[in-house]
């Protein structure tokens, strides 16, 4: 496959050659190419629309036409901080909570099967585990939460599966443990993916060279591996940190009456009582908790993970 | 190097999480086949009529040519804008890099609620009308980054001295581009807009707010589930969506199963 | 090499495959004569019993969206940028509507129908502003109070029932701030002391007191339903087993055999009046016509009458709610409405004035933090 077998003219040769040679003196103008169309999307569609939002919390709504006023104002703000009436700050915790408790129930969950994909399965068995866990991506992301709500409801399989063995009802349904429950299974394959990646990377003589060493099993892993996937599961739980934070459908579909959640109040504000100013204003909290996340998440090298 | 212990540990873990994540999937599949439409369990007994019923539906059929489309429309901005994005923030250290790979990061880690409440109001503002395109373009906002992982972790594993022996070679920048990076970095370009197509055809919460009154599926499904009166449909409909996206993810995971060129084991 | 190649011919066949899943159903749009009436509606309003032979006979079609609330047809109407045609707004969304510009007058010489309304469905004032009519009446009904036979033996005669520990984890209420004129009916009846006249105009002292009831029951609740398939998964299942209900809800749950029966307790009940209104940016006003002039006939009016459980305001369905369901004209009051409608607390929008002089009452921003305030305590 020689490289002067292609079909081009001698003249159209020379052109790309010389224009090669431009691109190959003048490396900045070649970054601008190519990072300029991604970054004026970026710029100019998603960061001017988050500034729109932005401003609008400073801005009222009129109760009953639901028009945005454009009275600057400081009012949504301080109804959200309040700590006299603390019932959005209280919200707010309960969705970070909840996010936490996600977040390290899918890193326990997903560990032990990414190192077992990464390092003990052979490559056809990793390849199936691969194509098992990324599947459940594809499917409907509301069915997957409904399909929860079927098996945990008074009548349904889990609750018969438990008389089939004589046991009590569950009373799961319509419960914070079931939003848990719901929320760690939809957001798995995001935290075994990157963690898959990572451990996938550790080099075999690592292992060795540390058995050399002496360590045994528990050390090795304490000392070698766990340092080298942290960056995968720091990358994973971005999804599930700011996913679960953000969640409106999960909360309305699963939830029962204390599944008041960051999601579903901003929702509510924006889908139904027409206050987009006080959404926004809201909005800014889950976005200042996720920025600070993002940038431990920096720091413990999250990023090159992902 | 794991004790055996350890290793039928690990499997039985495996196979335990293998079936968390499948059950609920099962179940609705069963229900797709359920006669009767109450959802209790055990069902009522076998019927395909639910998938007539569904295929009938032209709200249904429409709402699977947008969904479609728009995956189509935002996977092709995404593997283009992703994968420039990729080779300009690899190949290339310059000041406020680090700056420029995490905003990109913010259309992923943001809420989905903000983003899509963020880009209603900027279409609001600047008077464009919901419409497919309006769609197309929220998607591929985050689908962009789903590109650039995929590319960037390609590249990652490359080594750039190829590019240099390419051109020590003789070869200008198309051939080296054509002969040495395409095969290098195609099948993660595949595997990545395959996912962003996955990403971009699920999506329910931006898609709310930037599809004014169009359905793509994921919207009619929540529709219905709200209704609660065509749920057999929408299990038809789930079970129909995983069946047609098994050979495309397949495809995915055997093109990404050469991992590179220079793969350290 | 031989791998490139088959990759070549794979990409191309994807490429034409993709392309033509473009192009060929943008073909297929153009082809519906008559136009899409797009519409927001209630549950159950867009029933394919009377929607198909619609279709058939004018050539329009109809695609619809189901909201759970009045304030979420509102934003729909908001943030959709005009792209629907048609709404049922209840009196609640009515006012907000077109005091938002976002419905258009319809001139009701073109609906012959609407002569046959009863008398106060003509103009009654939550659609009809300085004469003009921004839609037309549709009908009318109460929100009951359901709940499951066999789970509750004996569940009285009052609404105290929604509100009692007895029931702790067992109710189920909707998911909507107008809820609180519910609590404040309540109130009126059973502490005169609190001085509610009307359950939608609340003083600061009055709105309190109601949501300080709320917050007391939202310890009994199991879960807010946001529609009426929600509500009735709920009660189906067993999860709960009473709570406010629309009738279209216990017809579904009966029809599926679950025991079930609903009432209007003592103390009275909200309700609603809905309306078709027309969006102001609708250019398919020839099919919205066609629309009402059916929707409003009698023997559509009395099918969506005795399908939903609510009460048609066309004075003439009465015979055909018989042939029908035998007796159902009685059942809905739809021969002389007159004193079963004054019965009712019709949704309203809730707004600082309230007719005393005095400006202070709550207006329906404060009722919708305060309900975000009842369901987080």
């Amino acid at each position: 496959m020689a490289v002067d077998a292609s079909s081009a003219g001698p003249a159209l040769r020379g052109a790309r050659r010389s224009l090669s040679a431009f691109f190959w003196r003048r490396p900045w103008l070649k970054v601008t190419a190519l990072l300029g169309p991604p970054l004026a999307w970026l710029v100019l569609i998603y960061l001017a629309a988050l500034a729109a939002l932005l401003i609008s919390g400073f801005w009222t709504s009129d109760f009953f036409t639901g028009r945005i006023v454009h009275d600057w104002t400081l009012e949504n703000f301080k109804q959200v901080f309040s700590f006299s009436d603390t019932t959005y700050l209280r919200i707010a915790w309960s969705t970070i909570w909840m996010a936490a408790a996600v977040t390290v129930t899918d890193a326990v969950l997903a560990f032990p099967i990414a190192y077992y994909m990464a390092r003990i399965a052979r490559p056809r068995t990793r390849a199936l585990l691969f194509v098992l866990v990324l599947l459940p991506l594809w499917s409907s992301y509301i069915v997957r939460v409904y399909a929860w709500r079927v098996i945990l409801q008074e009548n349904g399989i889990l609750n018969w599966a438990l008389h089939g063995v004589g046991l009590p009802d569950a009373n799961l349904a319509f419960t914070n443990t079931s939003m848990w429950i719901v929320f760690s299974y939809v957001w798995l394959p995001f935290m075994i993916l990157p963690v898959f990646a990572a451990l996938e990377r550790i080099p075999d003589n690592y292992l060795e060279a540390s058995a050399d060493l002496g360590a045994r099993g528990f050390r090795t892993f304490r000392s070698v591996i766990l340092p080298l996937a942290l960056p995968g599961l720091v990358a994973g739980s971005i999804f599930t940190f700011s996913l679960t934070l953000g969640d409106y459908l999960t909360p309305v579909l699963i939830g029962g009456a204390n599944a008041q959640f960051i999601g579903n109040v901003v929702f509510n504000n924006v889908g139904i009582a027409n206050n987009v100013p006080f959404a926004a204003a809201y909005a800014v909290l889950p976005v200042l908790v996720i920025a600070l996340y993002l940038a431990i998440a920096r720091k413990l090298g999250a990023f090159e993970a992902l | 190097m794991e004790t055996r212990r350890l290793r039928i540990g690990l499997v039985a873990w495996t196979v335990f999480v293998v079936a968390f994540l499948w059950v609920p999937l099962l179940v609705i599949c069963t229900y797709a086949f359920n006669k009767s439409n109450i959802q209790d369990w055990p069902p009522a007994g076998f019927s395909t009529k639910w998938f007539g019923t569904a295929w009938d539906n032209p709200d249904v059929r429409d709402a699977f040519v947008l969904s479609v489309k728009a995956g189509i429309g935002a996977t092709a901005f995404a593997v283009v804008f992703g994968t420039l994005l990729a080779f300009g923030l690899q190949r290339f250290q310059f000041f406020g890099r680090d700056v420029i790979s995490f905003l990109f990061i913010l259309p992923i880690a943001l809420p989905g609620i903000v983003t899509g409440m963020a880009l209603n109001r900027f279409y609001d503002v600047a008077g464009i009308g919901l419409s497919v395109w309006t769609i197309v373009i929220g998607h591929a906002t985050f689908c962009m980054v789903i590109v650039f992982n995929n590319v960037v972790a390609r590249l990652r594993r490359t080594s750039p001295s190829l590019i240099e022996a390419s051109q020590d070679l003789g070869a200008d920048g198309w051939q080296t581009f054509r002969f040495v990076t395409w095969p290098t970095i195609a099948t993660s370009l595949v595997a990545g807009g395959l996912l962003a197509f996955a990403l971009s055809f699920d999506e329910v919460i931006v898609t709310y707010f930037t599809a004014g009154s169009n359905n793509t599926l994921p919207l009619i499904i929540f529709g219905y589930i709200r209704e609660g009166l065509r749920l057999p449909v929408v299990n038809v409909i789930v079970f129909a969506v995983l069946l047609l996206t098994v050979v495309p993810v397949v495809v995915s995971v055997r093109l990404t199963r050469d991992t590179g060129v220079l793969r350290q084991r | 090499m031989r791998r490139v190649k088959r990759r070549h011919v794979a990409f191309a066949v994807a490429a034409a495959a993709l392309l033509a899943a473009f192009i060929v159903p943008s073909l297929s749009v153009g082809a519906s004569q008559g136009g899409t009436l797009k519409m927001i509606a209630w549950d159950g309003y867009l029933d394919a019993k009377w929607v198909t032979p619609f279709e058939k006979q004018s050539g329009c079609k109809i695609q619809g969206k189901v909201a759970g609330s009045s304030s979420e047809m509102v934003s729909l109407m908001r943030n959709s940028g005009g792209q629907y045609d048609m709404v049922s707004a209840s009196g609640d969304a009515s006012l907000r509507l077109i005091y938002g510009g976002y419905v258009q007058p319809v001139d009701v010489s073109k609906i012959p129908q609407w002569k046959q309304f009863q008398a106060p469905f003509k103009s009654p004032p939550n659609n009809t502003v300085d004469g003009k009519h921004y839609g037309i009446s549709l009908q009318f009904g109460p929100n009951t109070l359901l709940y499951r036979t066999d789970k509750i033996k004996n569940i009285g005669n009052s609404w105290a029932a929604i509100y009692n520990p007895k029931y702790k984890g067992k109710l189920t209420v909707p998911d909507n701030a107008i809820q609180i004129a519910d609590a404040a009916l309540y109130l009126m009846k059973t502490k005169p002391s609190l001085g509610i006249k009307d359950p939608y105009e609340l003083n600061k002292t009055q709105f309190d007191a109601t949501v300080s009831l709320l917050k007391q029951q939202k310890k009994l609740v199991k879960k807010y339903w946001t529609g009426s398939g929600d509500n009735a998964q709920l009660i189906k299942s067993g999860d709960a087993w009473l709570g406010p209900s629309w009738p279209l809800t216990t017809g579904s749950l009966l029809a599926a055999k679950v025991p079930v029966r609903e009432f209007i307790p003592k103390e009275g009940a909200t309700g609603w009046l809905d309306t078709w209104m027309l969006s102001a940016k609708s250019k398919n006003t020839d099919c919205a016509y066609k629309w009402y002039r059916y929707i409003s006939s009698p023997k559509v009016q009395a099918l969506q009458g005795v399908t939903w459980g609510e009460t048609p305001v066309n004075s003439k369905a009465c015979p055909y709610m018989n042939k029908l369901s035998k007796g159902s004209c009685k059942i809905y009051h739809a021969a002389e409405p007159l004193a079963y409608y004054r019965s009712l607390y019709f949704w309203k929008t809730p707004v600082p004035d309230c007719g005393n002089g005095k400006k202070d009452c709550m207006d329906f921003s404060k009722w919708e933090n305060a309900w975000t305030e009842i369901k987080a305590s």
